[in-house]
């Protein structure tokens, strides 16, 4: 039925890969060794670390350490093996890497990766080094690497705030809070100095500058400061958490969230560093809203409001967004759902309009109606500000060339159709007039248009209408008035619609989203089967985001399997499939408009599932994706991948299922056959040597090759119904109906079991007017031998079997009956099953036979009942249905004579 | 009593094609025990040319052949050889057993079998050979004599009245002593075309036919049933 069921991984594989991921899952610990500033001696202690790990016979090596030629570093690197570096070329000059695979493919237990911050040179895999210590990890080794304060993202500002140097090279505080061990290097600030006074850090000239610069004595102690509290914060945390699971489970006990609300100003990037540090420190939960803006953001907003976004999540900040026109109600909104605790604002730059008419600003109603909800409001920069003060609520004139020219060609249209009338209707009624076109045009037109329509037909009121007309000169001074009326109402009646509209498509854009996922969630629920799942997903990512999409899926072992299993416009190269295989075991996104091989076509994101990493989805974007986009993107991606790993599950557990059940036939099968075999066929053959003997009298002789031609019976018995399971099996079995006389049923079968029955007492039951049946004589004749050879093994000797047959309009009934010990009530319900026999038989059979009776009755479309009777025995009735025949056409004379 | 006589003087010769070895020892030991002559041959090539050269009274022939389907080799057979066949094959659908029957066999048995009942088959389509037409109008089996020139049954020297469905029945059946009829041979022939298919009317007639001629109705003698085939008339000459 399916091309790929070879490919797919069987229960042992997936044991193996369960395995595998089991070893993947015990990832490498990181060690930070963390200081204030350089020259603090963590290169020094980290080595230490390395050199008392060497004497403890761990596999240590050095990834990539930078000595800064200083002796005393130098000395500890001796005896410790170095993976040789990888050379970058760029621009002229050589560039140093740590050579990741290399170290991954050596396996050591510890590796040491200086500088933790670093930025990669161009052409590595990862734009940080922290990416790259993070695959390392990912692999199963140790790292040992070193941090300085003011590389933690989120301490940064304040770096910058004290040291006046902005500090470029960050690591995202999420290592640093995951990190497993952190080892604090520490010296006081006048021994720090005295060591760059000796050169023993930097070049004696390099140290002058630095001294001037950055390492002045107040500074390293700020740093000092900034270091000894953030490992003082981790340690009070490890406590808080140690505590908290001792007592009660799960995390955040303190029940803190804060939201943070950003904008698309630079501001929102310190306010969002500022809350992390606050989050942190609280132990509270972080999260960023974003409240869209009702008008378009500029290019440079829209970049601005990526980077905060980015910026929020690599602190590891919950992100939401939300709209609405009144900012205060959006933002409790999403606090109460929340359960947000406290809520994270910015000053407002600038009073609007809207704030002098609501009687206070936006901050003032937050703090009205945030009921038990604690504000916080922090300052902002005016100065950063005022670049971007310009972009505030202007709409943006982005209507296309042809809007403008049929603005201003139906304003003109509509004065030239006016002009005759303005005798008949007077001018002022023409200014009513005018202003309706402007109004109609609003609702189809982008803001531009209709503002040169309004100015246009302002201008041709005035000039052909105004008495004087011909002249823009105005002599009343009403017409002024109503002029200059006309001029704002139409300006103010263009923007509002327009901005109407501009809501309206974003609600809009919204509902269609909503009704997107809605609809895949739909889709995908009905889908069975992985196929299945990926068309429908190709489909619609293709129909809501325009992309080509290639699924390549977790083949067996663990591994992507290196083809795509739908059709797919894409062709992916080996780099790709590279790409796509570091993406599935990392789980990040890789590709084109990321940090991690960027030089592709594609850009690929892992399809993670609730417990299973389940494959790759690659896509060739034209640009990145907006974070709106994004955010759907993501959750359109959770959908598809929760969908694919319900059918992976689903189809491993049928898998096995089926493999255990064929099992479980297979051992029952050759159990009760070769042990039903065995019986007749050494009865056949302990018989007939007896016979070739010659050494018994006639009677013996006779009772010999009676038992003989028994057991062959009984062999042919157990072949038949073999062979008949067979047929039902394959599903082949269709009745032939055919009219039958019951007596010949019964004589056949009477006939064919007369050795086995004259040991019983046999009562046929037909009544005299029994009519005809239709049924399939074989199949019938089968049920019928099955039901009397069930009798006379289960029913002790001298009793009598009765088989009883009549026709109950429309049925034909047949009844078995024996005084054999009867059916065990709990064996009933597996009565039919196949190979089941009731525990206690002690008669033959391989438990087919009533399984064959059950099989060819419902090929019949009849029914099996089985009933214990009152005084002992059982009762098997088997109903057919069957009406009477025709026939009409036999009372008519024949004429054949 | 003639023809038994004559049987046990010259013993009718019998060809056995069947590529089972064990089958064929079998079939030999039993049969030459009877006092058959028995040729073997062990597959359908062969077994065409042993009746062509030896000329059988009988064939005991089997479906499953090593270069030849037996309802091939049926056929061939049927193009010039007369005398009866009696298949003995594994195969028991009843497809193919009609189509056996359809090319031409007389009897059909299905392995595995008893020899008795091989035995009585043989003996009855032996019988048929005396039966030709033409032959005495009179015949009697047992308890029953069926006049065919005068239309006239009886049993246990009583005259039984039949309809003349009933009697065309019965005169089909007695003219073919010993061969399987099929459902829709007998509808044909006593019917008429337009009956095929039409196998409740058999049903019908033949119980009835029973009644009035079988000892005990209930467990038929004369008239037993091929499940899902047809009928054989099995009466022993009297």
């Amino acid at each position: 039925m399916n091309p790929d069921s070879e490919n797919r991984p069987s229960p042992d594989e997936l044991l193996a890969a369960l395995k595998l991921e089991e070893e993947k899952g015990k990832r490498g610990k990181l060690k930070i060794f963390f200081g204030m500033c350089a020259g603090v001696g963590k290169t020094y202690t980290m080595l230490e670390a390395a050199q008392a790990d060497k004497s403890k016979k761990i596999d240590v090596i050095i990834g990539y350490v930078e000595t800064h030629n200083r002796k005393e570093t130098d000395i500890l690197t001796e005896g410790l093996e170095t993976v040789p570096r990888k050379s970058y070329y760029y621009k002229g000059s050589v560039l140093q890497e740590p050579d990741v695979d290399s170290i991954t493919e050596r396996r050591p237990q510890v590796v040491l990766i200086d500088e933790l911050a670093h930025t990669n040179a161009p052409g590595c895999r990862h734009l940080k080094r922290y990416q790259d210590v993070m695959d390392i990890l990912d692999e199963g080794i140790d790292v040992y690497t070193t941090l300085n304060v003011q590389h933690i993202e989120s301490r940064s500002d304040t770096v910058a705030q004290i040291t006046g140097i902005i500090v470029r090279e960050t690591v995202p505080d999420e290592v640093f809070e995951k990190a497993d061990d952190i080892e604090l290097v520490d010296i006081i600030p006048d021994e720090l100095l005295q060591r760059f006074r000796e050169g023993k850090v930097y070049t004696p000239e390099q140290s002058r500058e630095a001294m001037q610069n950055f390492f002045r004595k107040g500074n390293i102690t700020a740093l000092r400061e900034m270091a000894l509290r953030l490992v003082a914060d981790r340690v009070d945390k490890q406590l808080k958490q140690y505590m908290q699971q001792k007592r009660i489970p799960g995390p955040w006990k303190s029940g803190l969230h804060l939201m943070v609300v950003i904008s698309p100003s630079p501001h929102s990037a310190k306010l969002i560093r500022w809350s992390k540090t606050l989050s942190y420190t609280m132990g509270a939960t972080l999260r960023a809203l974003y409240i869209e803006a009702p008008y378009k953001l500029s290019p440079s907003q829209q970049d601005q409001l990526t980077k905060n976004i980015r910026l929020a999540r690599q602190l590891g900040a919950e992100y939401s967004i939300t709209s609405g026109n009144d900012i205060v109600k959006a933002i409790l909104n999403v606090a109460h759902k929340e359960n947000i605790t406290h809520i994270i604002i910015g000053k407002p730059r600038h009073r609007t309009l809207r704030s002098l008419l609501r009687l206070g600003n936006f901050v003032t109603r937050l703090i009205r109606y945030s009921g038990n909800i604690d504000v916080y409001v922090l300052g902002s920069d005016l100065a950063v500000d005022k670049r971007f003060k310009r972009f505030i609520s202007f709409p943006s004139f982005t209507s296309s060339v042809s809007k403008y020219l049929l603005a201003g060609f139906v304003t003109i249209v509509m004065a030239l159709i006016l002009f005759p009338l303005r005798e008949l209707i007077g001018y002022q009624v023409v200014a009513l007039l005018l202003l309706l076109t402007v109004s109609m045009l609003a609702i189809f037109l982008g803001i531009g248009p209709i503002l040169l329509s309004a100015t246009l037909s302002a201008l041709l009121w005035d000039y052909f209408f105004i008495p004087p007309p011909f002249t823009l000169h105005v002599e009343k001074p009403v017409d002024v008035l109503l002029l200059s009326m006309y001029f704002i109402i139409a300006m103010l009646n263009g923007i509002l619609t327009s901005r109407v509209r501009r809501q309206e498509r974003m609600t809009r854009v919204r509902e269609e989203r909503t009704n997107a996922l809605y609809q895949l969630t739909k889709e995908l629920a009905m889908t069975s089967g992985i196929e299945e799942v990926l068309n429908v997903a190709v489909k619609d990512i293709k129909k809501y985001f325009n992309l080509d999409g290639a699924f390549i899926l977790q083949g067996s072992n663990n591994e992507l399997s290196r083809e795509i299993r739908h059709t797919s416009p894409l062709t992916l190269t080996d780099t790709d499939m590279t790409i796509a295989s570091w993406s599935f075991h990392h789980s990040g996104t890789a590709g084109r408009f990321t940090d991690t091989l960027p030089s592709t076509e594609f850009t690929f994101y892992p399809l993670v599932g609730l417990r299973l990493p389940m494959g790759v989805i690659a896509v060739r974007h034209r640009r990145a994706f907006s974070n709106e986009d994004e955010i759907f993107w993501d959750t359109f991606r959770t959908q598809i991948s929760n969908a694919l790993e319900r059918e992976f599950l689903n189809e491993l557990a049928r898998q096995a299922s089926v493999l255990d059940e064929s099992d479980k036939l297979y051992k029952t099968l050759f159990n009760s056959i070769s042990h039903e075999l065995r019986i007749p066929v050494s009865t056949i053959m302990g018989a007939a040597d007896a016979l070739l003997s010659n050494r018994y009298d006639e009677g013996t002789y006779t009772r010999l090759c009676n038992e003989v031609f028994t057991a062959s019976g009984r062999l042919n018995h157990i072949i038949e119904n073999l062979l008949n399971m067979s047929r039902l099996e394959s599903g082949r079995i269709t009745p032939h109906l055919d009219w039958h006389d019951v007596h010949d049923l019964v004589n056949r079968v009477t006939q064919n079991l007369d050795r086995e029955l004259h040991r019983f007492k046999l009562d046929i039951v037909i009544p005299d007017d029994m009519p005809m049946v239709r049924i399939d004589f074989g199949l019938m004749e089968q049920v019928l031998y099955n039901l009397v050879y069930n009798a006379t093994q289960y029913a002790p000797a001298g009793t009598t079997i009765r088989i009883k047959l009549y026709h109950d309009d429309p049925y034909f009934i047949m009844q078995v009956m024996d005084r054999g010990p009867g059916f065990p009530p709990e064996s009933i319900p597996h009565i039919f099953d196949k190979f089941y026999r009731v525990s206690a038989a002690s008669a033959g059979g391989i438990g087919l036979g009533l399984s064959i009776v059950k099989g060819f009755v419902d090929a019949h479309k009849g029914t099996v009942m089985i009933q214990n009777r009152q005084n002992g025995g059982s009762l098997i009735t088997i109903k057919i249905p069957s009406e009477l025949p025709d026939l009409t056409l036999l009372k008519q004379p024949l004429t054949n004579e | 009593m003639s023809d038994m006589m004559k049987e046990k003087e010259v013993k009718d010769a019998i060809l056995i094609i069947d590529d089972e070895v064990q089958i064929r020892r079998l079939l030999e030991i039993t049969l030459s025990a009877n006092g058959y002559r028995i040729s073997e041959a062990a597959d359908g090539k062969n077994g065409i040319i042993e009746a062509a050269t030896r000329h059988p009274q009988l064939i005991i022939l089997d479906l499953g052949l090593p270069d030849e389907d037996g309802q091939q080799v049926l056929i061939k057979l049927r193009e010039w050889y007369h005398n009866p066949i009696i298949i003995l094959s594994v195969r028991n659908s009843e497809d193919e057993i009609i189509k056996a029957l359809d090319n031409g066999a007389n009897d059909y048995l299905t392995k595995p079998f008893r020899t008795g009942e091989l035995l009585a088959r043989i003996r009855s389509a032996l019988r048929s050979i005396q039966l030709g037409p033409g032959n005495d109008p009179v015949l009697a089996f047992q308890s029953l004599t069926i006049d065919l020139a005068n239309h006239r049954v009886m049993k246990h020297g009583e005259v039984i009245k039949l309809t003349s469905t009933e009697f065309s029945l019965l005169a089909l059946m007695v003219k073919n002593s010993g061969k399987v009829l099929t459902h829709q041979y007998i509808l044909k022939e006593v019917w008429g075309q337009g009956y095929i298919g039409q196998s409740q009317y058999l049903r019908v007639f033949v119980a009835q036919l029973r009644k009035k001629i079988e000892d005990d109705p209930a467990k038929p003698k004369l008239i037993v049933t091929e499940s899902g085939i047809g009928y054989r008339f099995a009466g022993d000459p009297g």
